[in-house]
């Protein structure tokens, strides 16, 4: 059925549908109306699920680790500072093979304190072991929360993943948006059943010590579980576009086919950047939906036949001087022989307007550096000029 | 090896036998002992025990060296000596 709803309104419903047993969540700007509609629907009985209300995010993040833990179906969801302080149990998470689903609406970290959005809260957790999309859409962010549960649970992969939307941009504007019937996702998601839980019959320890001697063949597995989660993200939305109709791959490519500028992007800003891409001839969009496992080989194959790559994103790696995605492009290229120059552009951070504006200027400096002019290797998109 | 280090053989950790991490051992002397069993209770490692006749005495399989039983004994029961090997 299709209805109006604010993002984090679809990501509530998405949760509803997949039959969640546990959230445990506390509540932060952009995100709190996620856990407020799920709050809602346990109370109405519309969910038969265990709220629980924690005294902060690593608690939530620990009360869905134990949940996990005994088989059961977790959801939370949280920003920012609150991501921030999971930190430290983000690993634990993945390093137990737990297959949490989050939604992380994206925004800024503090200091100055900023509840707007950017993407630097999930980029400073990209070697969490957590697969990470990022989305587009409200439709976007509903499908991928089914998705996530599917990818997550599968047991060759068994890893937590994490649905990063724009805060704000998503969160809080209505789209229409597909609400699947709940038959076509219980067939399409099927009960959680693990392998192994914590289970009084049948007893075992979880979370133990991982001395020297084994330590690092635990770190390999779940390096060898994120190459399978490549795969069965694609799988899974392969299978998901055959059942709803509706598919977006690790990565979605816009615009011409044989452009000699190739911007990229995660998340709604490919929304801008398309209005933009439009109006222009000799460019493409690749967005990037899959961040972690980063599907190197789909990119290097996207990127194919272009001479300068700009990424727009909305996140700066202090001390590296440009957004932490163009550093992982410049690193694939390596790998894969492509000889692109790759600029990039940093934009969006703490909720600024990234506009048409800044996304042509972005296209008039990768077209310099095409024809050879010099430019610089990061431009700050709609920066004020005043003094350092 | 169970994704996740998970551990199916319940009990296992006593092959971790901390013993080996031991720097002083604890002596009880039972001529002292009132039998209060605050060493017995305060062992981090459950490793004291008492026999039938009341002795008190470390597995010094398990034993590391703490001195946390030294310290609960009301009456200077225990003491804590170098190991010399
Ligand atoms: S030294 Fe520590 S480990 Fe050893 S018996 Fe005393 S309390 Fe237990
Ligand atoms: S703590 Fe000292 S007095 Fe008490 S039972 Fe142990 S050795 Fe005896």
């Amino acid at each position: 059925m299709r209805e109006m709803l604010h993002g984090s309104k679809a990501v509530a419903k998405a949760v509803k549908l997949c039959d969640v047993d546990v959230v445990a969540a506390y509540p932060i700007t952009p995100q709190t109306p996620i856990v407020e509609y799920i709050a809602q629907m346990v109370a109405d009985g519309e969910l038969r699920a265990e709220y629980i209300m924690v005294e902060s995010e690593h608690t939530a993040m620990s009360a869905c680790i134990g949940a996990s833990a005994t088989g059961a179906r977790t959801f939370t969801a949280t920003s920012s500072q609150g991501l921030a302080y999971m930190h430290e149990v983000l690993w634990i998470a993945s390093g137990m093979r737990l297959p949490i689903v989050m939604v992380n609406a994206n925004r800024a970290l503090s200091a100055p304190i900023n509840i707007w959005n950017d993407q630097s809260d999930s980029m400073a957790e990209r070697d969490s072991g957590w697969v990470q999309i990022y989305v587009e859409t409200n439709q976007e962010a509903l499908d991928s929360v089914i998705q996530a549960y599917r990818i997550a649970e599968d047991r060759e992969v068994l890893l937590p993943v994490m649905v990063c939307m724009d805060g704000f941009v998503l969160t809080h504007t209505m789209e229409p948006v597909d609400v699947p019937p709940k038959e076509e996702v219980d067939r399409f998601l099927p009960p959680f059943e693990p392998e192994v839980k914590l289970d009084p019959e049948e007893p075992v320890t979880m979370g133990a010590l991982g001395e020297p001697q084994w330590y690092m063949e635990f770190r390999k597995q779940q390096d060898v579980a994120m190459e399978r989660a490549l795969h069965k993200v694609k799988e899974v939305d392969a299978e998901f576009s055959r059942v709803f109709g509706r598919g977006y791959g690790v990565l979605e490519e816009y615009g011409d086919d044989d452009a000699e500028v190739v911007l990229l992007t995660l998340g709604s800003l490919a929304g801008t950047i398309k209005d933009v891409v439009d109006g222009q001839e000799n460019v493409r969009l690749v967005r990037l939906r899959l961040f972690r496992p980063l599907p190197e080989e789909d990119i290097a194959e996207a990127l194919r036949g272009a001479s300068v790559v700009g990424v727009l994103e909305k996140d700066i790696a202090l001390g590296l001087g440009e957004g932490a995605l163009c550093t992982e492009v410049k690193k694939l290229c390596y790998d894969y022989g492509i000889d692109a120059r790759v600029l990039s552009f940093v934009c969006g951070l703490g909720g600024r307007d990234v506009r048409m504006e800044d996304v042509e200027h972005a296209i008039q400096v990768c077209r310099q550096a095409a024809r050879g002019e010099k430019v610089n290797r990061t431009t700050w998109l709609g920066l004020r000029e005043v003094a350092p | 090896m169970k994704p996740g280090a998970v551990i199916s053989e319940p009990g296992s950790t006593v092959r971790n036998r901390t013993g080996g991490w031991r720097v002083f051992r604890p002596v009880f002397d039972m001529k002292r002992c009132i039998d209060c069993g605050n060493c017995w209770i305060f062992c981090p490692e459950c490793c004291v025990s008492r026999s039938e006749e009341g002795e008190y005495s470390a597995n010094l399989d398990y034993c590391k060296g703490c001195g946390i039983c030294a310290n609960e004994c009301p009456t200077e029961a225990i003491s804590m000596e170098l190991e010399e090997k």
